[in-house]
């Protein structure tokens, strides 16, 4: 049974619709990652699971009990969901030491000092925090302040905890630390954890499942592997992982670019819609293309960028420039030679699909 | 359009030496890149060039001239060296509009209003700013400004174009792209450009040479960008351009063993002498299977990261981390899990004297 | 090709020298003099005669009602100051836009005009509303006496209270709303969040606005002068004030004086003092950049009660002063009703076209204000250049000099001058118009430091060096990218000068010579001279002046910024 329960949640701004009828469930200790460009509605969406915002209609669940309701114009406070809560700016209070931040949930809930103390020092202690508990936060780097939210957080053991681009605002290389430390504390304690962010590679890299929204609209839910390997539409192919794009015109026998015509490639037949439209576009990830000199995809050789692991090319195909890496030990065709290409696994959209750009 | 030459530069700043008997040539119409750590010097090497500091000792030349020499005093002030520069800030100046900013150059050299016109607009239109000429740097995204930087620092046809990783600051996409344009309007005008960064990836993409500078403004080494990379003359330069795995590698009676472990090493043999050694090697040098032959290893953590799947993997005792196409990964039944059991072996390996310790594992 | 050698000793070093000489004669110099004088008689330290002046009991009792004054005042300006900040940046209160502007109104009205006004209605047997009270409605005594401690603390709150409003309305407004919002997911209420998170992360905003309050109202010659003298209430400012003027140039009163000054400056120093420590250690960085507002408590039933408060609060302490001014202005004689019969253009007439004692003072006000605002607008935006911009060695001892008299209280400023340019030194310009320039430029220098480095600490290095790099030199520099950038701070040094200066009392009150008065100066001497409706007909003008000069700045001002 799922534990986090959205149905058809909605919420308006004006003549905006910030967040458009989502469904979605959250199993017991699973993390969902909510990714999508800025203003696509996911951090709406967790401010109304908080219980900071309204609905304009659906409800919310958390087990059996409905926490949002905009039929029943109930909504249980914020201050009674008892969930943890870690926001982009960290939100950890500079008037109070690093110990006090984190007792602060416990103190309010009245809790017999023994406990207080005893829950701090543990949620202190998970966030390699016991060293700098006396000192004030202002005195702990950006990833420091991080772990203190992270710990106050905890310290109420909460089922469910809710992160609101809680990376985005540390350095890059202490992000990918960062990342498995939230990991390790969500398989140390058993959370659900509703994850926001714009970020795809933390999404992939965090998440048991990914939501990609866009404009207040569900894309596509699934796994990371899933979402990355069938993306449902241009956009989510788009956004997650690298990407490029052919527009081609379509025949039921193949697909042909600047004169020259082509059969379906292997596996990857476009829909009978698609092909009755006439053109289509030909989705294919970068890494998943190959050279070979004679047959495929005829192209020209634009640019070739040693990147050290990676080789970077450029290929004109037709009035297109595909873009083709591989690692630096593929042998590879050089500027000026006219290649082949084939693509592993490529995917067709319809031709007018909206881009993320 | 000029070389330029760097003789025994030595900068001292409050008591501590930044720069000390640095040495480099920059060949005319090259585009080289210095790669090296925050705060390591390059910034003060680049302003030195540009005339914004003068060196406590040695000299510089421009295209053969003297720009500054500390023995004898002279020194060039910026305004003369006939240079093009390209801040990190971009320091494009907000209360003059993308055509005042670009022609700025221009009307101090006195050029003729209809020919600063023509010259102006020809690179604003060259960067892809065309129809923005009249709008202030405010109605820009950080991109265009960037460009607005760029054209500015190219419109008075300077002999050397000096960059002060100028592309932090924009987003993945974008920095590839101004990237590539960068160099290409190096290639069509054929201006030297002396690149200043910390970031490898964008060094080796740029470059047609590049050196690598440590933490005490040494340069490491110098060549183009394969040499430098596959070719690391050091460990320091190693693990700059790139994740860097080690295994300690031991000899003991001309057999090799990985590291304190009775494993047998069964890759290639160390090309360099010794009893210690490391053997260094990148993430994509990891031939990884299910079983059969090669270093045994256990999977410790397991993540998707898209194009790749990245692996961290213990190999008697040490983490070293392993990256994997995912397609192929899915193809040939790869996806492993944490705790599982592999097997390693290693397409390409460098090798170090001595026991070489990874700064972080993650 | 031109190469340039370079030398130890060139233009930085020089200009550094030169703005250090200026800060030294026109500032430090005054000021020594005051120490000097208080401490060094006969030619040795004298530390007995400076104890014999304090034990007084004229001077312990101007310190002593100086203490409560300002103590008073910093209690009711802060808890005013406060809730009103609350009540507009926090709650649904209707109109709050226009509230937090209206606000603001006192700040620009003169103080002393407002006790001027106050006197007008409550006096104790004259003011028209306790003749109201008394006549029409057949009380025995006054409602009010304005010439009270009450009466005074009331209406310096009335013009203070904006230090704090200002600065605690700005914290609470741009706080990192995720403050309080984790404190209600951790499980607080709003009252708690209020309690433990909201009031100590302001604590510093409201604890800095309160030391302002205190030290402006500590340094305030006006509204005590006017309401204090029927009860004999003075200050310290008030009784420099009778000092010099009864003086004549009397040795003991210019000594009882500079004691006095000393006594003021320490005093000063320690509230600023703390003032720099509360901000230091409360130095929270609670801003935020996100867009979502902090929660608004709903005031339901309260809505309208609390607006109509606010509203009256405004209706007193804007509308009625202002009002009575002008009415009390046109009246023909004072004490008569205002009836259409008893109001006349005349007075206005003869302050603006006939009399000269008025006219020149309106001249004097506006030539001074100007030609201070100018000198130290340049001086200021040449010494922050240094400060800011040049590597030269010694620039904190220049920042401190130009600092130095931010805080020090005017009358203080004035009595240094006296001392240093009354002819002990070779230039004499007590009497003249001169002397209150100096002054002016004295007291000002600070502001337009602080206004100018803002500006320049804007224009960044790089900007600079890219127009070096693109072949300007530094002169062209300068001229192509620095001036036009700083040009916006200039002129709200500009401004932030002009405008005090117009209607300053303190400073000119101790300078002023027979043909030399300011506006302010003019208002006060005829009201001392039982001018009252003259009195009140000129600071009606210069209120005019005030509200147009304001009016044009935030036009000037938010031209420029749209631009």
């Amino acid at each position: 049974m799922a534990y986090i329960q959205l149905n058809q949640v909605t919420k308006r701004f004006g003549s905006v619709t910030a967040v458009d009828r989502m469904d979605l469930e959250i199993a017991h200790g699973e993390c969902l990652a909510m990714l999508g460009p800025s203003g696509c509605g996911k951090t709406t969406t967790l401010r109304m699971v908080a219980g900071f915002e309204d609905l304009d209609d659906g409800e919310i669940r958390v087990g059996e009990r409905i926490i949002s309701s905009k039929a029943k114009r109930y909504y249980l406070p914020p201050e009674q969901r008892n969930f943890g809560m870690v926001f982009q700016a960290f939100a950890v209070w500079p008037h109070l030491t690093v110990y006090e931040n984190v007792a602060f949930p416990l103190r309010i809930r009245n809790l017999p000092k023994a406990e207080i103390h005893a829950r701090t020092e543990e949620a202190l202690k998970h966030t390699n925090l016991l060293s700098v508990a006396q000192g004030s936060p202002d005195d702990l780097s950006g990833g420091g302040k991080q772990r203190v939210a992270l710990a106050r957080a905890l310290a109420i053991r909460p089922d469910v905890m809710l992160l609101d681009e809680p990376l985005s605002s540390l350095d890059p290389h202490f992000r990918e630390e960062m990342r498995f430390e939230i990991k390790d504390l969500q398989r140390r304690f058993g959370f659900s954890i509703l994850y926001v962010t714009h970020d795809q590679s933390e999404a992939m890299a965090l998440s048991d499942r990914i939501l990609v929204m866009r404009s207040g609209v569900v894309q596509q839910i699934g796994t990371p592997l899933e979402v990355y390997s069938n993306p449902a539409n241009r956009f989510v192919f788009e956004f997650i992982g690298l990407s490029c794009f052919i527009e081609a015109g379509l025949s039921p026998e193949g697909f042909h670019l600047g004169g020259t015509r082509y059969p379906w490639p292997e596996g990857a037949t476009p829909s009978g819609e698609i092909i009755a439209a006439g053109k289509g576009l030909l989705a294919a990830r970068p890494t998943e293309i190959d050279f070979q000199a004679e047959g495929g995809i005829r192209g020209e050789v634009l640019r070739k960028v040693y990147l050290g692991e990676t080789i970077d090319y450029r290929v004109r195909v037709a009035d297109t420039e595909v873009r083709i890496q591989k690692t630096r030990r593929t042998p590879g065709p050089s500027v000026g030679d006219h290649c082949g290409l084939r693509l592993t696994r490529p995917h067709w959209y319809p031709a007018n699909q909206a881009s993320s750009a | 359009m000029a070389s330029i030459e760097i003789k025994g530069i030595s900068k001292q700043y409050a008591g501590r030496t930044i720069l000390s008997d640095l040495s480099l040539e920059l060949q005319d119409g090259e585009c080289f890149t210095l790669l090296g750590p925050s705060g390591c010097g390059k910034t003060v090497l680049l302003r030195l060039i540009a005339g914004f500091e003068a060196p406590d000792s040695g000299r510089i030349l421009i295209g053969g001239d003297v720009v500054a020499d500390a023995a004898s005093g002279e020194m060039l002030p910026p305004d003369k060296r006939s240079l093009g520069m390209v801040f990190q800030d971009y320091a494009v100046w907000p209360h003059m509009t993308v055509f005042d900013n670009v022609a700025y150059p221009l009307k101090l050299a006195g050029i003729a209003a209809d020919e600063l016109k023509r010259r102006a607009l020809r690179i604003i239109d060259l960067v892809g700013l065309a129809h923005l000429d009249q709008r202030l740097p405010s109605q820009l995204s950080g991109g265009q400004q960037q460009r607005v930087a760029l054209a500015r620092a190219l419109v008075s046809e300077p002999q050397i174009l000096l960059l002060d990783e100028p592309l932090n600051n924009l987003d993945a996409n974008l920095r590839e792209e101004m990237r590539f344009e960068i160099k290409a309007l190096q290639q069509k005008t054929g201006v030297t450009i002396l690149y200043v960064t910390h970031d490898q990836e964008i060094a080796l993409g740029i470059a047609d040479r590049l050196a690598v500078m440590d933490e005490q403004g040494r340069l490491r080494q110098i060549g183009t960008p394969e040499e430098v990379y596959e070719h690391p003359v050091d460990d320091f330069v190693f693990r700059f351009l790139g994740i860097a795995n080690f295994l300690p590698v031991r000899r003991e009676a001309d057999v090799l063993h990985v590291g304190n472990s009775s494993e047998r090493w069964t890759g290639l043999p160390p090309d360099k002498p010794g009893n210690i050694l490391t053997a260094g090697f990148r993430p994509s040098d990891v031939v990884l299977s299910r079983k059969g032959e090669g270093l045994p290893g256990t999977i410790r953590r397991a993540s998707f990261l898209g194009a790749q799947f990245d692996y961290l993997i213990e190999i008697a005792g040490t983490l070293i981390r392993a990256a994997l196409p995912s397609h192929e990964c899915v193809a040939r039944d790869l996806l492993f899990s944490e705790g599982d059991s592999c097997r390693i072996s290693l397409a390409t390996v460098q090798w170090f004297e001595g026991q070489i310790v990874a700064a972080d594992k993650v | 090709m031109n190469t340039r050698t370079q030398s130890r000793f060139g233009t930085p070093e020089l200009l550094f020298m030169l703005s250090v000489g200026v800060l030294i004669v026109v500032v430090a110099f005054p000021m020594l003099l005051i120490f000097f004088n208080a401490f060094w008689v006969d030619g040795h330290f004298n530390v007995a005669d400076v104890v014999r002046v304090l034990q007084r009991k004229e001077t312990y009792e101007a310190l002593l009602n100086s203490l409560i004054l300002s103590g008073g005042v910093t209690v009711t300006g802060t808890i005013v100051g406060t809730f009103f900040a609350w009540l507009v940046t926090r709650t649904d209160l209707p109109f709050k836009k226009t509230m937090k502007l209206l606000f603001l109104v006192p700040f620009m009205l003169p103080a002393f005009i407002g006790a001027l006004a106050w006197k007008m209605l409550l006096s104790p047997r004259a003011g028209y509303i306790n003749r109201l009270f008394m006549d029409v409605l057949g009380f025995d005594g006054p409602l009010f006496d304005i010439y009270s401690y009450a009466g005074i603390i009331l209406v310096e709150t009335m013009y203070l209270f904006p230090f704090v409003f200002i600065q605690v309305s700005g914290a609470l407004e741009r706080m990192d709303p995720t403050l309080e919002e984790s404190a209600r997911i951790s499980g607080a209420d709003l009252f708690t969040i209020t309690r433990k998170i909201t009031i100590p992360l302001v604590l510093p905003s409201i604890l800095s606005g309160a030391l302002l309050i205190m030290l402006y109202s500590m340094a305030h010659f006006g509204t005590v002068a006017v309401l204090g003298v029927e009860t004999g209430i003075y200050n310290i400012p008030v009784l420099i004030y009778e000092k010099i003027h009864q003086s004549a140039g009397s040795f003991d009163s210019i000594r009882t004086a500079t004691v006095l000054a000393t006594v003021l400056v320490l005093t000063a120093a320690l509230i600023m003092w703390m003032q720099n420590r509360v901000l230091a250690k409360g130095k929270y960085q609670i801003i935020a950049g996100k867009s979502f507002r902090p929660t608004e408590l709903k005031l339901r039933g309260l809505r309208v009660p609390m607006l109509i408060l606010c509203v009256v609060y405004i209706g007193l302490t804007i509308v009625l002063p202002t009002v009575t001014i002008f009415l009390v202005g046109g009246l023909k004689t004072y004490g008569l009703s205002f009836t259409p019969e008893n109001l006349t253009w005349a007075n206005y007439n003869h302050i603006l076209f006939e009399w000269d004692l008025t006219r020149d003072s309106i001249w004097n006000s506006i030539s001074l204000g100007l030609a201070s605002a100018l000198i130290t607008m340049f001086a200021g935006v040449i010494i922050s250049y240094v400060i800011v911009k040049m590597k030269v060695r010694g620039k904190g001892f220049l920042e401190f000099l130009g600092m130095l008299p931010f805080s020090v209280p005017g009358s203080v400023i004035a009595l240094g001058v006296i001392l240093a340019w009354s002819g002990k030194f070779g230039i004499n310009i007590y009497n003249t118009v001169w002397i209150i320039l100096v002054a002016y430029i004295a007291r000002y220098m600070a502001f337009s430091l602080k206004a100018n480095s803002a500006a320049l600490e804007q224009v960044h290095d790089s900007l600079v060096e890219a127009a070096r790099a693109s072949g300007a030199s530094m002169a062209q520099a300068l001229r192509d990218v620095v001036v036009p950038l700083v040009r916006p701070g200039m002129v709200a040094a500009f401004f932030l000068i002009f405008l005090p200066a117009l209607r300053e009392l303190t400073v000119s009150v101790l300078l002023y010579g027979p043909t030399t008065r300011t506006i302010g100066v003019a208002i006060y001497t005829l009201n001392e001279d039982g001018e009252t409706v003259y009195s009140a007909a000129l600071a009606g003008i210069a209120l005019i002046i005030i509200v147009l000069g304001e009016v044009l700045i935030k036009r000037l001002v938010t031209q420029k910024n749209g631009a």
